[in-house]
């Protein structure tokens, strides 16, 4: 079967419930057997401003947006203009819009796409209640070849909560645009509808990262609400207290981060979710996670930067402050999930690893992941669990910094009699007492290194794919094109490998020189402005092969077609 | 040095309630001396150190003394503000804060003698206001005994000249810390 | 973990370390180490059951030499720390301890949202009005025309933080001022203070005689508030005392029965796979 997609922008402002009609589209399309995903795109006014809901549906799992995109619904003219950049558009592409839906006298930008007038605004009049985003939302299902059966089922089950009458009215909004989607042009190359026998999920990175964590064990989240990491928050709010956790809204982030500390202190395993903001705030006090060995992980969502920068919008420039943000040699975890669903994965790996070696785990999503929800099948079970190393028995004196071979000590939880001790943020000799000898400072800093260097961490410190003499290295959300454009090569007989990093730090020398062994072409692809991914591959690992860099700052993501390009034109256009 | 122990609210009824604020101002005294000996050896004035280490040993053989007195009786347990000092510092306890790191031997017994002084007021004062006469004859004792602490002490303070102004002085700033 | 365990009563003796402070002879804070020991022993905690929290500065060592469990972490966060240390572990005794710039400047935000929240802990701030571990620097506490400090030669000109006042605007649940050369007075306090549900603000003058030899007369100067005055249940009552007394009255200042911050933590669910059912189209 034939990989095929079809990309989707629905634009609209002043409240008129793109993103609600956009979740809908996405929901039935995954109920009549397609994958898919959606991310969001939205202005600064929290109520009535400009929004996108952005899709692609496809007949097999994807992770990327596409090159371009075949099909934009305008609920209002006007509203197109400002997700331009966002939303490529080619000759055959089709708009479909309202010259009534909006303000008069506002029109749509110029693109080299054909338009098509639907008088959404006008046909909701005729329906009781009628609103144009379901009226839309009908055209849509008729103009891309959905049923109609697995619409009003999502339908019931989304806007159950609202009662008979708003469904009613909606339906029969979205019947009419079904019936006046009837007029408009079917897009090319109908998508095959797949085995609908699958366990099919739909989720937000942020819904992912939040079970990721519940399954690996955390119990214990504190978190201040920050764009966009707050539905990460939300979600473990309402989840933690059925699994006998609880969150906490902390007064600032700096609580946030001690919170979880204190109660990672006590035994249970917890977290904390934020944006870059919050993550700079947090700093020293993941330096005291660090140095008194008390896990902790930290999910940062990353946005634009720097300072308040972007809120709403993805960029990956906080891969700096994540592995040098803490003072003095404070080794720790960063990681990087490659995909919404990889959230899931990767943030239970890490809770399991910051338990396992009892330090601070950073985890760096982005917005893009956190925010975009996807069609996927049913995440793979991992069998991760948190698993600190906790004394049975204590013979003689209890020694909670104990120098291992692991690097690894035994820490005792409050409440085991002989165990007591004090954590320390200062540095300490094996007992926990604060201590300004170099031998403890020497013999502390190495433990705490070792352990966290000598773990074997396995396989899943990068997705290592295909092969060949070219490779691009990539990490977070931007391993999505960056696979997409591989594969289509593939098809095309074009070998190139994908090295997609999951664990940043520690780095894996002998990891990398293998997946790099052979390799002469190297291009990395980032987005960030200053390359700070470059920068750290090349202060982490000796790159052997000739190196380009991709890089540019969010917002906009990178498309397939962008990546293929730079692997095209390598030493031609430079 | 102010005196903050001078009574204690009520009088003595028993003599198993005399044995236990007997014993109670010797253990304070113990423990109070020992933790000034540790803290002239963190600070590193181990004369001064050892001084208070005999003095709490000393103090140490007035509560064996207590505890065969009081041999196969049960004395009142009563918790640290249950007793009524004078002032909620038991004669003996209230020491600490007239330390410092550069006092000298003759500083430690003056002090000492302070704390004994306070104790022969507090026993003096059992002996006035009890109404049972073993009580009063054993605080009567406690008074002859801790006056003659303070004799000694007194002769032992002898052997030190008295520091001049300004032993206090130091030279060099504090230790900036964290 | 606590289960089936025998309250042993221990020696407030038992309760230190082997750790020998650092403090300096003389030091306040030497009071009010006694006085926990004796506050928990009388309490009969179980060193195991108790966990002492604190931030940095001179007081803040104070974990370090008591045998409970302890975490001596950032400026400034202990309270922060122990929120979620009491949250995620209510069978635990919680007590926080530092000073009056540990808690009320760098800290200060903590401050009042922990009065707000209303965890059951216990805080006891050493206030000696001044930095002790940076060498005597002005605090949040000190009065505007100290003109020792070299930061402020000219003295701070900003007027002094009232924390009880503060504490008690911003919802504490029970207010005590206590002196650390009363040593059984505070432990009496002290142990109230735990004992009561909520949080519990203990402000404990305690003098440096390093940077501040004057607060030696501090003894002197302080006087227990009149019995009639003390533990009034009434806000208002307690807050013209508290904003009226120049800080000289000891005492429990006020007691409150607001409801203690406290999440359940019971599982709602057998199997965490029951979590997978939302996602599912």
């Amino acid at each position: 079967m034939r990989f095929q997609s079809l990309s989707i922008a629905l634009t609209g402002s002043g409240g008129s419930g793109v993103m609600t009609t956009g979740s809908l589209l996405l929901e039935a399309a995954g109920r009549a057997g397609w994958y898919g995903f959606m991310a969001r795109s939205a202005g600064p006014q929290i109520r009535g401003g400009e929004a996108a809901a952005v899709l692609r549906i496809a007949s097999e799992p994807i992770e990327s947006h596409d090159d371009s995109f075949d099909l934009v619904l305008a609920i209002d003219p006007g509203s197109l203009a400002r997700f331009l950049a966002e939303i490529p558009l080619r000759s055959d592409s089709l708009i479909i819009s309202d010259a009534e839906g909006g303000r008069r006298g506002d029109s749509l930008p110029d693109t080299p796409a054909r338009v098509i007038d639907l008088p959404m605004k006008g046909l909701a009049k005729t329906v009781q209640a009628g609103r144009p985003n379901m009226i839309a939302l009908g055209a849509l299902t008729k103009v891309i070849g959905l049923p109609l059966a697995p619409m009003l089922e999502i339908l019931e089950k989304i806007l159950k909560s609202k009662g008979a009458d708003a469904l009613e009215s909606s339906w029969n909004c979205v019947q009419e645009g079904y019936e006046a989607g009837a007029e408009l042009p079917v897009l090319d190359g109908p998508l095959v509808n797949t085995d609908i026998s699958a366990d099919r999920w739909s989720l937000t990175g942020n819904e992912a990262a939040g079970l990721g964590a519940v399954r690996g064990g955390i119990r214990f989240v504190a978190g201040y609400p920050i764009t966009p990491a707050t539905e990460l928050l939300e979600w473990l709010a309402g989840t933690l207290p059925k699994v006998g956790g609880v969150l906490v809204q902390a007064e600032d982030e700096l609580a946030s981060v001690n919170q979880i500390i204190g109660a990672s202190f006590g035994g249970t395993p917890a977290l904390t979710a934020t944006s870059g903001p919050g993550l700079a705030l947090m700093t020293e006090s993941i330096g005291l996670s660090v140095c008194s060995e008390v896990p902790v992980v930290i999910i940062d969502v990353m946005r634009c930067g720097p300072s308040t920068g972007i809120a709403t919008k993805s960029e990956q420039s906080d891969l700096d402050i994540a592995l040098h943000g803490l003072h003095g040699d404070a080794p720790h975890l960063v990681l990087a999930p490659t995909s919404v669903t990889d959230c899931l994965f990767t943030t239970q790996w890490s809770v399991h690893l910051a338990e396992s070696l009892q330090t601070a785990a950073i985890v760096l999503s982005d917005q893009s992941l956190g925010q975009s929800k996807a069609i996927v099948e049913r995440p793979a079970d991992v069998s991760f669990m948190a698993r600190r190393v906790v004394p049975e028995t204590f013979a003689g004196e209890y020694q909670r910094y104990a120098i291992s071979e692991s690097g690894v000590s035994p820490m005792s939880i409050p409440g085991q009699a002989g165990g007591q001790y004090t954590a320390d943020g200062l540095e300490h000799n094996q007992a926990g007492t604060p201590s300004s000898l170099p031998e403890d400072h020497y013999s502390q800093l190495e433990k705490r290194q070792r352990k966290i260097h000598a773990f074997e961490f396995g396989q899943h410190w990068a997705d290592l794919e295909g092969s060949g003499e070219t490779a691009v290295i990539t990490w977070g959300a931007t391993t999505g094109p960056v696979r997409e454009a591989l594969s289509r090569l593939r098809e095309r007989g074009e070998n190139v490998r994908l090295i997609a990093v999951r664990l940043l730090s520690p780095e894996r020398p002998a990891d990398m020189a293998a997946a790099l062994a052979g390799v002469k072409r190297l291009l990395v692809v980032e987005q960030s402005h200053s390359r700070q991914f470059h920068r750290y591959l090349r202060s982490a690992y000796d790159l052997h092969p000739a190196v380009k860099v991709f890089n540019r700052p969010g917002p906009l993501p990178f498309r397939p077609n962008e990546i293929i390009e730079q692997l095209h034109n390598w030493g031609q256009a430079d | 040095m102010t005196d903050t122990s001078k009574h204690p609210l009520r009088s003595i009824r028993s003599a198993d309630e005399l044995l236990a604020y007997s014993l109670a101002l010797e253990t304070e005294a113990v423990d109070r001396f020992n933790d000034l000996a540790d803290q002239m050896e963190v600070h590193h004035n181990y004369e001064v150190a050892d001084l208070f280490r005999k003095l709490a040993k000393i103090e140490g053989l007035h509560i064996d003394n207590v505890k065969q007195a009081s041999a196969g009786k049960e004395l009142p347990a009563l918790m640290a503000w249950e007793f009524e000092w004078e002032g909620g510092e038991s004669p003996e306890g209230g020491l600490m804060e007239e330390a410092h790191y550069l006092m000298q031997p003759w500083h430690a017994i003056e002090l000492a003698m302070h704390g004994e002084q306070r104790a022969v007021e507090f026993f003096r004062h059992v002996a006035e206001t009890a109404e049972d006469e073993t009580v009063v004859k054993m605080a009567l004792e406690m008074v002859e005994e801790e006056e003659e602490h303070v004799a000694l002490l007194k002769k032992w303070q002898e052997r030190f000249p008295k520091p001049e102004e300004g032993w206090d002085e130091d030279l060099d700033a504090p230790v900036l810390m964290e | 973990m606590t289960n089936d365990k025998i309250a042993l009563q221990l020696q407030p003796k038992e309760y230190k370390s082997a750790v020998k402070p650092v403090w300096c002879p003389g030091c306040g804070d030497f009071g009010v180490l006694g006085a926990l020991t004796k506050a928990l022993a009388g309490l009969k905690i179980q060193p195991e059951d108790a966990a002492v929290i604190s931030g940095i500065g001179c007081s803040s060592r104070m974990p370090t030499y008591l045998s409970t469990y302890g975490f001596h972490g950032v400026h400034g966060r202990a309270l922060a720390v122990a929120t979620g240390l009491k949250v995620a572990r209510p069978d635990l005794t919680v007590i926080a301890t530092g000073g009056d710039g540990d808690g009320f400047s760098i800290g200060g935000n903590h401050f009042l949202h922990t009065c707000r929240r209303n965890p059951d802990l216990t805080y006891i701030v050493m206030d000696n009005q001044v930095y002790g571990m940076t060498k005597g620097q002005a605090s949040p506490t000190t009065e505007p025309n100290w003109e020792r400090a070299k930061l402020t030669p000219s003295g701070t000109g900003i007027n002094p933080f009232q924390p009880l006042a503060i504490a008690l605007a911003s919802g504490a649940n029970f207010i005590a001022r206590c002196s650390s050369s009363d040593s059984n007075g505070t432990a009496r306090v002290l142990m109230e203070a735990i004992r009561h549900p909520g949080f519990s603000m203990v402000q404990v003058l305690s003098p440096c005689v390093t940077f501040r030899p004057e607060q030696r007369e501090w003894k002197r100067s302080l006087i227990p508030a009149p019995e009639d005055m003390q533990r009034t249940p009434d806000p208002a009552e307690a807050a013209r005392l508290l904003m009226t007394d120049e800080g000289v009255y000891t005492g429990i200042l006020y007691v409150g029965d607001r409801p203690v911050y406290q999440p359940k933590l019971k599982s709602e669910i057998d199997n965490i796979a029951t979590l997978d059912e939302e996602f599912r189209l």
